[in-house]
Order: structure tokens, then C-alpha cells, then sequence
């Protein structure tokens, strides 16, 4: 069975833009401009609070590991300390790139590259890819960043599980880019004028990652070779991966409503610390700008307006699993939503896309 | 040849906010800072064409509401990624309370 055209630069490209699916008009609830405009207004507080704890946790975990090592207890610390440096930097590297999580420009921009850092990202890149994932989420042949490719290659989402085929594909990316080049698909929807900046920010990350391996190799330090680079990374992404997984897969591609690509999920208070409220994912596509700490808020707003919640990760994850197993063998599989019939909702628009699917 | 067009009352848009006017097939944002004054872009985001009119407005700035796309509307300079292109930026008066832009005739 052969695999469909992800490719940005093939047919599926083609057909996406003659179908009138790139860059098109999405279905929005409809929401007052008064109410908008105070949930989309910036504040440096929650954002401040929820990534000190999340930095002292890590500094915390780091010592607890220092203290533990050699024992039994070194294992279950460093797998806490993994999920909080390879899964929370993804949504904090997530929730920055945005420019929502803060309203202070430098701290949004110093958080962003540090978890860029941190998740094995490079952040002019996956800035420009993400741009794009918003413009056309899950619209075959525009998008970059659709996880659940037809049909489904099992291995490599088990072997993503620990980071592995993204980790190699970073290294990759990194050393193309240093050496000046980029992939056909990467000048699809990177702009000529930040080619070089892109070029720079490889040249740095590939010293930062060679320093930090430098480091635990010239100390003979598997500690420091846990604490920070690649390692902690791949050993605490698979939550991360879990969380991505939940977002889009599964669900139809080539529609013009979020409600039907993405998913909104109820999930425990340690969840959505992690995932900063990410779990709120169809109106995070609706309505980009409003910050994570605003979500909450704005579900209460509009879920009237959206398919049943799913109420619990496992609830959404087992509904994705079984999807994509049965896309190993039938690539044109997908999970219907069943959209409200509400006054707004715009269901001929929707439906006429999705058979393009 | 200047050519002035009536787009609203003054009061109909907040300090600090931007309301969409649309003429003869092309669409503007109308802007008022928070000292009150009032100036005028076009109405769609260099980046994807998204508009602006439903962005937030902080300071001398304007948010593209899709892509995090950030202007001066002052001026219409670009802020960086991922927006390169500036706005185009139109010229505006206020007579007796209601705001008139000034578009090429």
C-alpha cells in the first residue's frame, strides 16, 4: 500500500490549492468582539507563576536525582524529571511560539528558545512550520506537522514514543541547515529574507548539543548526560507524544472546521499543568491568540457551539489508537464528529470539504 | 486629488480597539490608540490575509488574530515574523465626530 503525498511540493500540494483548501475561510463560532478582545488580552502572570514552578520542579528533580543516584529511587526520579524536561518543554516551546503565554515579548522569546533546546526543535524553522499548521490543520499536501500520516506505519509512532525517528530528523534538519540548505518542502513555506537566520540558529543549537554531550563525555558523567540534551529529551517525550497524537489523528483531513480535525479533551490537573491547557484544542485552533490561561474560559464560551467533549485522555487516546490501526489497512478510515445544530454552525461549507477528504 | 470617505462615528470604536470598514472593494482597518487618535491600515495581514480587524490592539500594535503577526499600525511596519510585508498605512481626519479616511481616487 502506498503511502499518500504528505509532501508540500507534490500533487496532494496541487490538488489542496485547486480544491480552494489552502488558505481558505474556517468555520468560527461566533463570538462578541468585547468578550474576544478580554480573553485574547496579554498578562505575564500566570505565564510567570506556571514556569517558575515548572523550573523549580526540574531544579528539584535534578537534585533529587543527584541525591538518588546509585539507588532504586534514581530510576522513578529521573523518569519524573524526564516527563517535566521532554514533555513540558513541548508545550511550553508550543504555547511560546504563539507570543500568547506571556505579554512581555523577551520573556515569550526566552522561553520559547529554551524549550526549543529542550524538545530538540529549531525554533525559526518550526516557527514557520506552525505558522502553516494554523493556516491549513490537517489539509494534505499544506500541512507540516500532521503526525497521523495514511496509512499508518505502527513502528514509527512506537519508535516516536521515545523520540527516536524525531531526534534523527532534527539531527538531520540541523545539519542541512548549517551547511546551508533547506528542503524543498522547508522553502515551500520558509521565506527567502529568514533563510539565513535559520542557517545561524542550526550553526548554534548543533555547538549548544555538542557542548552538553562534550560536557558528560569529558566528565565520564552519565548525570549530566541525563540532566540536559538529547537523552532527557527522548526519555520524557512520550507523553508528550500521547498529547500530540490526541490533537488531530485520526480525525478527518481536507475540512474547513476545526471541530472536526481537532479535539477537545477534559483532562486532570497534572495533565493540564504539563500540556498548558492544550487539551483545549479546537478552541485553541479557532481562536490562536487567546492565551492557554484564557482557554478554560473560552470552552465554557463555545463548546455548545462543538462536538461532545471526550472526558479523558484515555477516553480520546483509545478512540485515536483504534482509528489508526484501521487506517494501517483502509488509508480513507476517519472519526466523524458529529457537529450541534446551532445557529452559527456552518455544516454545507464543512461537509463539502470533508468529501474531498 | 484627495478623496476623503466617511467611514464612522468616532465613538463607535474604543480607544485601544479596531473596527473593519470595507469600500469599493477593499477592506481597511480603522484604529483608534489609546490617547484617542485615530489611523488607518489595510484591513488584511500581510502574512495570510487574515483580518486584522478581529486582532488585538495593544499600544502602538496590532496582533494578526491567526498567526501572532504583529504591526505598528502607526506606521504599518512589520514587527518580524512571520509577518515580512509592512501594511499600508492611509491617512485620517476626524470632523465633527466622525473619522473619514483618505483612499486613492
Amino acid at each position: 500500500m502506498t503511502m499518500r503525498d504528505y509532501s508540500l511540493t507534490g500533487a496532494s500540494s496541487r490538488l489542496a490549492q485547486e480544491q480552494g483548501l489552502a488558505s481558505a475561510t474556517w468555520y468560527q463560532t461566533d463570538i462578541p468582539r468585547k468578550t474576544m478582545k478580554a480573553l485574547m488580552k496579554r498578562s505575564d502572570g500566570p505565564a510567570i507563576r506556571d514556569t517558575a514552578i515548572w523550573l523549580l520542579c526540574l531544579v528539584s528533580f535534578a537534585a533529587a536525582l543527584y541525591l538518588t543516584w546509585g539507588t532504586f529511587w534514581a530510576v522513578p526520579v529521573f523518569l519524573c524529571y524526564a516527563l517535566l524536561y521532554g514533555t513540558a518543554s513541548d508545550s511550553r516551546w508550543h504555547e511560546c511560539s504563539h507570543g500568547t503565554a506571556f505579554k512581555t515579548p523577551w520573556m515569550n522569546n526566552s522561553v520559547y528558545y529554551l524549550a526549543s533546546f529542550m524538545v530538540i526543535r529549531e525554533p525559526k524553522v518550526w516557527k514557520w512550520s506552525h505558522a502553516r499548521h494554523h493556516t491549513d490543520t490537517i489539509i494534505v499536501g499544506r500541512d507540516y506537522e500532521i503526525m497521523g500520516h495514511r496509512p499508518t506505519r505502527v513502528l514509527r509512532h512506537i519508535l516516536a514514543m521515545v523520540g527516536l525517528p524525531q531526534t534523527w530528523g532534527t539531527l538531520k534538519s540541523l545539519v542541512r541547515h548549517a551547511s546551508g540548505r533547506l528542503s524543498p518542502d522547508e522553502q515551500s513555506f520558509i521565506p527567502e529574507m529568514e533563510h539565513n537566520s535559520v542557517f545561524r540558529t542550526a550553526r548554534i543549537m548543533l555547538a549548544l548539543y555538542g557542548l552538553s554531550i562534550g560536557l558528560a563525555v569529558g566528565f565520564q558523567s552519565w548525570y549530566l548526560a541525563l540532566i540536559i540534551g538529547p537523552l532527557p529529551a527522548m526519555a520524557g517525550v512520550w507523553l508528550a507524544y500521547v498529547f500530540g497524537l490526541t490533537q488531530h489523528a485520526g480525525l478527518a483531513e481536507n475540512v474547513l472546521d476545526h471541530r472536526q480535525n481537532c479535539r477537545t479533551i477534559y483532562m486532570n490537573p497534572v495533565f493540564r499543568f504539563l500540556y498548558w491547557n492544550m487539551n483545549y484544542h479546537i478552541e485553541h485552533h479557532m481562536f490562536p491568540m487567546v492565551p492557554y490561561h484564557q482557554l478554560p474560559a473560552l470552552h465554557q464560551l463555545m463548546k455548545e457551539d462543538c462536538p461532545p467533549v471526550y472526558h479523558s485522555t484515555w477516553s480520546a487516546f483509545k478512540e485515536v489508537v483504534a482509528a489508526m490501526w484501521q487506517q494501517r489497512k483502509d488509508p480513507e478510515h476517519y472519526v466523524r464528529r458529529e457537529l450541534p445544530q446551532t445557529p452559527t454552525a456552518d455544516t454545507e461549507t464543512t461537509t463539502m470539504a470533508a468529501q474531498t477528504a | 486629488m484627495s478623496n476623503w470617505i466617511e467611514v464612522c462615528a468616532l465613538d463607535e470604536i474604543d480607544e485601544e480597539d479596531v473596527v473593519p470598514f470595507d469600500h469599493a472593494g477593499h477592506t481597511y482597518a480603522i484604529y483608534r490608540c489609546p490617547e484617542g487618535n485615530v489611523f488607518a491600515t489595510s484591513g488584511l495581514c500581510t502574512h495570510e490575509r487574515i483580518h486584522l480587524a478581529d486582532g488585538l490592539v495593544m499600544d502602538d500594535i496590532i496582533e494578526c488574530p491567526k498567526h501572532n503577526g504583529r504591526f505598528n499600525y502607526k506606521n504599518g511596519q512589520a514587527q518580524g515574523a512571520p509577518v515580512c510585508e509592512h501594511l499600508k498605512t492611509f491617512a485620517t481626519k476626524v470632523e465633527n465626530d466622525t473619522i473619514y479616511i483618505e483612499v486613492a481616487p
